[in-house]
């Protein structure tokens, strides 16, 4: 038998360490276990100090003895090198290890065993736990807002048929592969913009836009059919053109009544609120903020002098003022740049202000991706005899968005987490809806409930988003 | 051809300028309806509304341009609290991402990903309204090492009273000159001769021992304030003495840091990251000692990658601190762009100068940030 030298541990005794080791590891966890859950300190009889530290010094030693390079034992190696490097990390791994250990019974306590949820007033919430029942209550206000409760269906049934028709892509046959960029990019926002105005707003109330939109669908439509010399000319003259003659000359009353659903209850955008609001301004800015910052983003790598300062000058000016100065000006000040009789919706000014906002930052992001692609590409594309927006469309900017996924979808994330900002105007979504909640009296007492579920699900939302971006990022990486 | 070049450009500026002046002409009637001149004039009135929180002396009977100065500190105020905090964190969170410990990799990577998505918005009102909240009444407060009060009407900590704090101030800076002379003749000693001086030491040192003799000979005196609690009411106690930091501002320094912390983490793992492993081995290879490797070769290296990154949290956390507006913490925009402009009804003037001091700092940032990124760049032959 070889003489044990405890303070430098080998292979020659492994078992008598390993043994010796893996019982003060599990003696400390046991006292610090013991500690928590069944609140006993049985090492009390020490004094005061030393039973505080007593199974720090436990594990520490006990993770010492177990430190043997090249035992043969895989569990022990794999242990050895993922948490017991040296003394410092194995004394990190033991604080980590016992903190979690010390906040599982509160937290669990507070989620779980001695929260509340049955019951439909506050009465019931006797216990230290959460008030789940709070939740449960004002899931409705939570989830819709200060829509009225019959017609929430409408919400449901428009985001229920979004969603289907945004999962078109995925059934799509090859055939129809090539349209789909069209369908996502024109198509799909329109059918939205429907939905959302004849279902969940049920009126006509900016009735001028289906006009423009109605406008837009058939100079596209048209546009196919142009010969490509005079398409920058046309995509100007003819949907303004389209929009007089439809407004003024063909249906002028007809469309109006066609676009009453007399059959739905109009609801003001002011009711809207909740999750599902959340969900509306951050999907309408998402659809505006990405061709604008496009176009910016071109615009500040363009040749022509105006373009570029013009450019540079929108993107600097909104990338360098807070968002919440941004819609205090689209709430106090832009009023006062319309006419009198002019009146814009809150929620579309709001939109407008957060896609402009956001823009900016997308505008960035891509012009990170087309500087990053060699010049050798635009020559190319140059020679072979591609003008400004094939080069771009068919060459250019396929490479460089894919080369930008990460950053877009951070952009995207942080428009989803500004969302909440939208109370500056008093347009309450869901974090908007819990401080309404937080200071109704007979429920007052439970932020801490209302933020945490608010959280879970942002959290969610948000995690969900950063993993697919990450699968599209590792879907559309090729080799270069 | 050259109509093709200024056709669009032509066009473009006509709709900008169509625009700008539909809106401004609009923006004329309107004013003139509501019997408005524009004009920056009302600065210099009284403001007649008090605020709560107050670097610099404040009352009803100053300007407004006073009020929107006192905004300016406060939301410097908490921006430099955050930056500081958001930087510690974030640098040791992002240390411990790399970390090949296990356990500690995956709590930095959990305290990541959990803190990032949540819009801080949320954050804030969560450490406001609801974590604060719980928090003790100022008279069942148990201190926090005999002279800290955490109550739930803020956080009180001891104020030093200083005696000729002038000298004290004079001392450090000319701490500060000697470490930097210090600095530039070990740099041309080593150029020159190749002897090393232990400059960090003798900076720390120099950094201690002048403050000291302004102590021991300078007539500074400095001594502690401690927090005591005071009556009001029959029920209403506060702490009287110290300084007291309210709990707006804290609950908005402490989201703002720790959602900060999460990218300037990121920010700094890339950049370690970044620095190729070929460096390090190549920098042992000629002999130098693990710690010169780090000061040497590594962190040179990876600095030019945080820095750029970083800067832009910070510009982002101090656009954030906008948002002590829910909270009611008493900023530049809740004080000027929120109160001032209640009371004068100058939408316009007002929200353009908020606008302006945000994107001058910001402009300003990006300008120094374009001269940093050119000085430090890889000058390749």
């Amino acid at each position: 038998m070889n003489k044990l030298n405890f303070l430098q541990p080998d292979k020659n005794n492994i078992y008598t360490y390993l043994y010796t080791g893996v019982i003060l590891v599990a003696l400390s966890i046991f006292i610090v276990f013991f500690n928590s859950f069944f609140s006993k300190d049985i090492v009390s009889f020490l004094p005061g100090p030393i039973s505080f530290f007593l199974p720090l010094i436990l594990g520490f030693t006990g993770l010492h003895l177990i430190r043997i390079d090249y035992s043969g034992l895989k569990f022990l190696d794999s242990i050895n090198k993922n948490i017991n490097t040296n003394n410092f990390n194995a004394f990190l791994s033991l604080l980590i290890v016992f903190v979690v250990i010390k906040s599982l019974p509160p937290l669990l306590s507070w989620f779980i065993l001695d929260a509340n949820i049955s019951g439909d007033s506050k009465d019931v919430c006797t216990g230290s736990g959460a008030c789940w029942t709070y939740i449960k209550i004002w899931f409705n206000r939570f989830m819709y807002g200060m829509y009225p409760n019959p017609e929430q269906w409408r919400i449901n049934l428009s985001f229920i048929a979004l969603a289907f028709l945004g999962c078109v892509g995925f059934f799509a046959t090859e055939k129809f592969k090539k349209y789909l960029t069209l369908y996502y990019v024109v198509v799909y926002p329109i059918i939205a913009f429907f939905f959302i105005f004849f279902f969940i707003s049920g009126g006509p109330i900016f009735f001028d836009f289906s006009y423009g939109i109605i406008a837009a669908v058939i100079s596209i439509i048209l546009g196919f059919f142009i010969p490509p010399k005079f398409k920058m000319y046309y995509f100007i003259i003819v949907p303004i053109t389209l929009y007089i003659l439809l407004k003024y000359v063909f249906f002028y009353e007809e469309l109006i009544e066609l676009g009453k659903l007399e059959a739905l209850e109009w609801v003001e955008t002011g009711a809207w609120g909740g999750l599902s609001l959340t969900f509306i301004v951050s999907f309408f800015c998402l659809i505006f903020c990405f061709p604008i910052g496009l176009f910016l983003s071109l615009g500040r790598r363009s040749d022509f002098p105006i373009i570029k300062y013009i450019s540079i000058g929108m993107i600097e000016f909104w990338r360098g003022v807070p968002l919440i100065t941004v819609l205090f000006m689209s709430s106090v000040m832009f009023p006062m740049f319309l006419p009198e009789d002019m009146f814009i919706d809150k929620l579309v000014r709001v939109i407008i202000a957060i896609s402009l906002f956001e823009a900016a930052y997308v505008a960035e992001v891509i012009r990170g991706g087309l500087q990053a692609l060699p010049r050798g590409q635009y020559d190319a594309a140059k020679s072979l005899g591609m003008g400004y927006w094939k080069m771009h469309i068919l060459v250019i900017l396929p490479q460089a968005l894919k080369l930008v996924i990460p950053g877009i979808a951070n952009t995207f994330l942080a428009l989803v987490k500004d969302t909440p900002l939208i109370f500056v105007v008093g347009l309450l979504e869901i974090v908007g809806m819990l401080n309404l909640a937080k200071t109704n009296p007979e429920w007052l007492g439970f932020a801490m409930e209302g933020y945490v579920f608010a959280s879970v699900l942002f959290f969610i939302i948000c995690y969900a988003m950063s993993k697919y971006s990450y699968n599209l990022e590792q879907k559309y990486k090729t080799e270069r | 051809m050259n109509i093709k070049k200024i056709l669009p450009q032509l066009l473009t500026l006509l709709v900008v300028i169509l625009v700008f002046g539909f809106f401004s002409y609009n923006a004329q009637i309107n004013m003139e309806n509501r019997g408005i001149t524009f004009g920056y004039g009302f600065l210099s009135q009284e403001s007649s509304f008090d605020v709560q929180f107050s670097l610099i002396e404040y009352d009803g009977s100053h300007s407004y341009f006073r009020a929107y100065l006192v905004g300016l500190l406060n939301t410097i105020l908490v921006s430099v609290i955050g930056i500081i905090f958001a930087t510690i964190i974030g640098v040791v969170v992002g240390i411990a991402r790399l970390s090949n410990n296990y356990l500690i990799n995956r709590t930095a990577a959990v305290y990541v990903e959990f803190f990032r998505n949540i819009p801080l918005l949320l954050q804030i009102f969560f450490w406001y309204f609801a974590a604060l909240r719980a928090l003790p009444l100022p008279q069942d407060t148990e201190p926090m090492f005999g002279v800290f009060f955490l109550t739930i009407k803020g956080f009180f900590v001891p104020a030093f009273v200083w005696n000729n704090l002038d000298i004290f101030i004079y001392s450090i800076i000319a701490a500060i000159i000697s470490i930097i002379i210090v600095r530039i003749y070990a740099r041309k000693k080593q150029e020159n001769e190749g002897i090393q001086i232990p400059v960090i030491s003798i900076s720390i040192g120099l950094l201690f021992i002048l403050p000291v003799l302004s102590f021991l000979f300078g007539g500074v005196e400095a001594s502690v304030e401690i927090p005591v609690i005071k009556q009001l009411s029959q029920s209403g106690f506060t702490y009287e003495g110290g300084i007291k930091l309210p709990p707006e501002l804290i609950s908005l320094a402490l989201a703002l840091s720790l959602y900060t912390a999460t990218f300037i983490a990121e920010c700094v793992r890339a950049g370690v990251q970044g620095v190729s492993k070929g460096q390090k081995e190549a920098a042992a290879s000629i002999g130098l000692t693990p710690n010169q490797v780090l000061k040497l070769v590594v962190m040179p290296q990876a600095l030019r990658i945080i820095i750029p990154p970083t800067t832009n949290q910070y510009l982002n956390l101090t656009k954030n601190s906008s948002l002590a507006a829910a909270i009611a913490y008493p900023d530049l925009v809740l004080v000027f762009a929120g109160t001032a402009l209640m009371q004068t009804g100058r939408a316009i003037e007002i929200v353009s100068i908020t606008m302006l001091t945000y994107l001058s700092l910001s402009i300003s940032i990006s300008i120094f940030m374009n001269w940093y990124n050119k000085k430090i760049a890889i000058k390749e032959k």
